[in-house]
């Protein structure tokens, strides 16, 4: 069967690239583009280590088909360094040892970034339910919800 | 307490991995790739118990794009012989047949072929032209089913070990241990109080997200390289060896980052099929698990019965402890029976002591270790009794705890005396935390649980060099799966006297070290700590010696402080520190290259114990559980990094937690597992939970430089029952089966 020619924009950069009508965009990510920091944990949109974002909308890519990114804005872990400086998230969870296996960890950050950019002020409540897609086996999550508290907070004292 | 005097030893740095891990950066099992790779899929058993008549592979075999298909006859059979794999055991014979099903499938999930490929699809394709005739057996799944005597038996070579004189006829009991201290019936004659209960516990899997991976590349002249994701690559190769008849030092492994393990990742699955495969077809073979394959046929921990019968004085001594522990093995012999018996009483200081366990197969997915495996299952069984106990006598748990905690000295049922242990203070600790002593909120309930978990030494090697310019190369052959090259680079820069940033810990393949044994039994930062100590101790031993060259004095007459070789006093004359960078630069005029080296192993790993403390409520029209607050104490040793000594604590918990309220395997009457998937294996989520407060106690182990115990383990062991004796002074109702999920509770 022929194969589906996709223009998309993946980390701010225009990215064209042909797959089957049938691969997820998780697949393609890691199988086709290199990308590997999206990792699969499950394949089924449970687990939430695969996350991205669409146009700004926070998804599981396991669940997207690659067709679907066509002319759409993908953001993966992998963008969200800028230049050399990481991103207040990825400091703090580095820092408060947020992480310690790692396999969930990009996951966490592009899910936990898209709460901030909507959110700035979220409750420990309204953290661990947006959070609730995200399997973590290691940390018990204490200091992962921590972190972004914290973040949460620099940003906001940093905006004023 | 912590040693006021250390640097490095007790401070929150920055883990070494830690821009590769939150960038994406680094790689994981299923991040490798090499240049013209197939890919490996494996076909695997629809059916709980069948005799395998034949397999025809013809149709796959002829597909476009498949390279190759195996089958068991491409694995040569195995002797009867028992291996270590970490804190379990293994048979050659059964873990071949696990690998690759011989004359019978023995669970839903078991191997029966396995293709390589050109891509994914062709693969699954491939699978689904060869031909297994099978012969349905009947099957059985409980433990208790599987000890009676009509059971369908699963082995015909099976007698039970461990019963005089050994039975006749073949049954599933593969083994009885008994395990006597004074005489128990004796002891409850004189007791007061006597409680018994029976518990029922169900298997969880160990849940970490990052599915089995591998990629095998055999060469043409014999040379064999495995990456894969796994606990101990040295495993790994020894496995490979054993299994395909390789010479060990042929096959190189490097172990990926790991996406956790907690004892789950100790065993091979895909590593020997994916070497047969490229070495069939000359090319590199890659393979990766889905999560339903890693549900259905990656070990996990098991099930069990307990029953426990306490008795005990009027005053709270207790005077005798039984304990019958029957746990699943799954498809073939080895749960972790030694250890639930061996730990069931652990923390007390009893006189009369009997314990019996049994083995039993069934056809389950063979059992893998799990965080202080079995320990959860008859801690979940002695504490629930304990609480019962306490509330008869009237008396707070933690002083009955107290009034029976082992100390030093204490004997234990199996045999070994305790040295410097630091139950007591655990103890004392949560008497007296704010967790504690705050008021339990109406609607909530409060439950308590202690538990114990010996710790692992064994063996570890390391290599510690200095670079060209004077920093410092540590090497160790354990994978990371919680922050331990943190640790490992702490103890290093502590001991070398030099900044945590100046040393970079590496972990290296199995061709690049000396042997290590697993990431496993918390063993890591007690028994490769010590290796990495000792391999910095020689690399200063040769700093000294390369100073004394440079003075012109005698190596003795050097002493090595604070990242400085100095002249041991005023007689051996004026001359300036050294540097690491100093000697560094010199070291083609002294000797050449300034290295390090250590093996051992390691004894004298510290027992830990852990007593945890929560309040909740039980929803009793739901029967959903919620907890509220949580606190987790435990005696750790020294925590070298503190947050990670933490991390382990809040993890275990909540480990535990999943096991004692949602995770379970449900099969249905075909012996399918119905739940292979983490929608309805229900792990604990974000929203499931409180913050997870913990309280480290620092008793020293008297057996290590810096006092490091093992941390990882204890936690999960004391929360399925902490958890149940809340539920059952919340509810009035005492759960004695778990999960205590809504469907059992409302």
């Amino acid at each position: 069967m022929a194969k589906t020619h996709v223009s998309t924009t993946i980390n701010g950069e225009p990215v064209e690239f042909l797959c089957d009508a049938s691969q997820t965009m998780l697949d393609v990510l890691r199988d086709q583009l290199g990308l590997t920091g999206s990792k699969e944990g499950c394949g089924s949109g449970d687990c939430g280590a695969c996350s991205v974002t669409l146009d700004n909308r926070l998804v599981c890519s396991c669940l997207i088909l690659a067709p679907e990114a066509d002319g759409h804005h993908i953001q993966t872990i992998e963008g969200m360094a800028q230049g050399d400086q990481l991103h207040p998230l990825q400091k703090k969870f580095v820092e408060l040892a947020a992480l310690q296996c790692g396999i969930c960890t990009p996951g966490f950050l592009v899910a936990s970034k898209a709460l901030l950019d909507r959110n700035p002020n979220p409750t420990e409540t309204e953290v661990r339910y947006w959070l609730a897609g995200n399997l973590c086996r290691c940390t018990g999550y204490d200091k992962i919800i921590r972190a972004v508290m914290e973040v949460a907070a620099d940003m906001r004292e940093a905006a004023r | 307490m912590s040693n006021p005097t250390y640097k490095w030893i007790g401070t929150r740095p920055n883990r070494p991995d830690g821009a590769d891990k939150v960038t994406g950066r680094a790689r994981f099992g299923a991040d490798f790739n090499m240049p013209g790779q197939l890919i490996g899929k494996v076909l695997r058993s629809p059916h709980a118990h069948a005799l395998i008549r034949s397999i025809d592979t013809s149709a796959a075999e002829a597909l476009p794009g498949v390279k190759s298909v195996v089958t068991a006859k491409d694995f040569p059979d195995q002797p009867n012989v028992i291996v270590p794999t970490g804190e379990m055991q293994v048979n050659l014979r059964d873990i071949t047949r696990n690998v690759m099903a011989r004359e019978k499938v023995l669970y839903e999930g078991h191997a029966v072929a396995a293709v390589a490929a050109t891509t994914e699809a062709v693969a699954r394709e491939a699978l689904r032209l060869i031909k297994v005739d099978y012969e349905i057996l009947p099957h059985v799944i409980d433990v208790e089913a599987a000890m009676k005597d009509d059971a369908p038996v699963l082995h015909d070579h099976l007698i039970t070990e461990g019963v005089k004189p050994p039975p006749e006829k073949a049954s599933n009991i593969a083994k009885r241990m008994d395990n006597v201290k004074g005489d128990v019936e004796a002891g409850f004659r004189n007791a007061d109080v006597i409680v018994e209960r029976s518990y029922v516990t169900a298997p969880v899997h160990q849940g970490y997200i990052e599915p089995h991976a591998a990629l095998a590349s055999a060469a043409e002249d014999g040379q064999v390289q495995i990456w894969s994701t796994t606990q101990g690559h040295f495993q790994v190769r020894g496995f490979c060896s054993r299994l395909l008849n390789i010479e060990t030092s042929q096959i190189r492994v490097t172990p990926s980052e790991i996406g956790g393990g907690f004892g789950g990742k100790t065993v091979v699955y895909l590593e020997p099929v994916a070497v047969r495969l490229s070495q069939k077809t000359g090319k590199p073979v890659k393979m990766v698990m889905s999560r339903e394959e890693v549900f259905r046929a990656s070990g996990p921990a098991p099930g069990g019965t307990v029953k426990v019968k306490i008795g005990a004085k009027r005053d709270g001594r207790i005077v005798a402890g039984e304990c019958t522990v029957a746990l699943q093995a799954g498809a073939f012999p080895g749960s972790p029976l030694g250890p639930a018996c061996w730990t069931s009483f652990a923390c007390y200081d009893i006189d009369n002591i009997k314990v019996v366990g049994f083995d039993v197969v069934s056809n389950r997915p063979k059992v893998a270790a799990y965080r202080a495996p079995g320990a959860p299952i008859s801690a979940w069984g002695v504490e629930s009794t304990l609480d019962i106990l306490a509330q008869e006598l009237g008396m707070d748990p933690i002083d009955l705890r107290l009034k029976n905690a082992a100390k030093k000295g204490t004997k234990t049922s199996y045999g070994p005396t305790f040295d410097t242990i630091g139950f007591v203070e655990t103890l004392e600790a949560v008497k007296n935390s704010a967790h504690y002593k705050s008021p339990v909120k109406p609607g909530m309930a409060r439950g308590v649980a202690a538990g114990f978990w010996f710790n692992v030494g064994a063996d570890s090697s390391a290599a510690a060099h200095v670079a060209e310019d004077g920093t410092v190369t540590v090497i160790s052959g354990n994978p990371d799966i919680g922050g331990s090259r943190a640790s490992l680079a702490l103890m290093a820069a502590e001991e070398l006297g030099v900044d945590y940033d100046k040393v970079r810990p590496v972990i290296a393949d199995t061709s690049s070290i000396g042997f290590n044994f697993v990431t496993g039994g918390s063993r890591v930062t007690f028994a490769t700590g010590l290796a990495v100590v000792n391999s910095v101790k020689d690399m200063i031993r040769e700093l000294k010696v390369r100073a004394a060259k440079t003075w012109k004095v005698d190596p003795e007459a050097v002493v090595w402080e604070n990242g400085y070789a100095r002249p041991a006093g005023s007689n051996v004359g004026e001359f300036e520190p050294l540097s690491l960078a100093d000697l560094a630069a010199s070291a083609g005029r002294t000797g050449g290259p300034i290295n390090g080296h250590a093996q051992l192993n390691a004894q004298g790993a510290g027992p830990g114990f852990g007593v945890h403390v929560v309040d909740l409520a039980v929803d009793r029209d739901t029967g959903i559980v919620t907890i509220d607050r949580y606190t987790a104490a435990q005696d750790v040793g020294t925590a070298i990094h503190p947050s990670y000594v933490e991390g382990q604590l809040q993890g275990g918990v909540v480990q535990g937690i999943g096991w004692a309220l949602n995770e379970e395997y449900i099969y249905n009457s075909k012996g399918r597992l119905d739940n292979a998937g983490f929608l309805d294996y229900r792990m604990p989520v974000a929203s499931d939970l409180p913050m997870i407060e913990t309280i480290l106690v620092e008793v020293r182990n008297p057996h290590h430089p810096y006092g490091v115990r093992g941390v990882g383990e204890v936690p999960i062991v004391p929360p399925l029952a902490a958890v149940g004796n809340a539920v059952a002074r919340a509810s009035g109702v005492r759960m004695t089966e778990l999960p205590m999920s809504p469907p059992r509770l409302s």
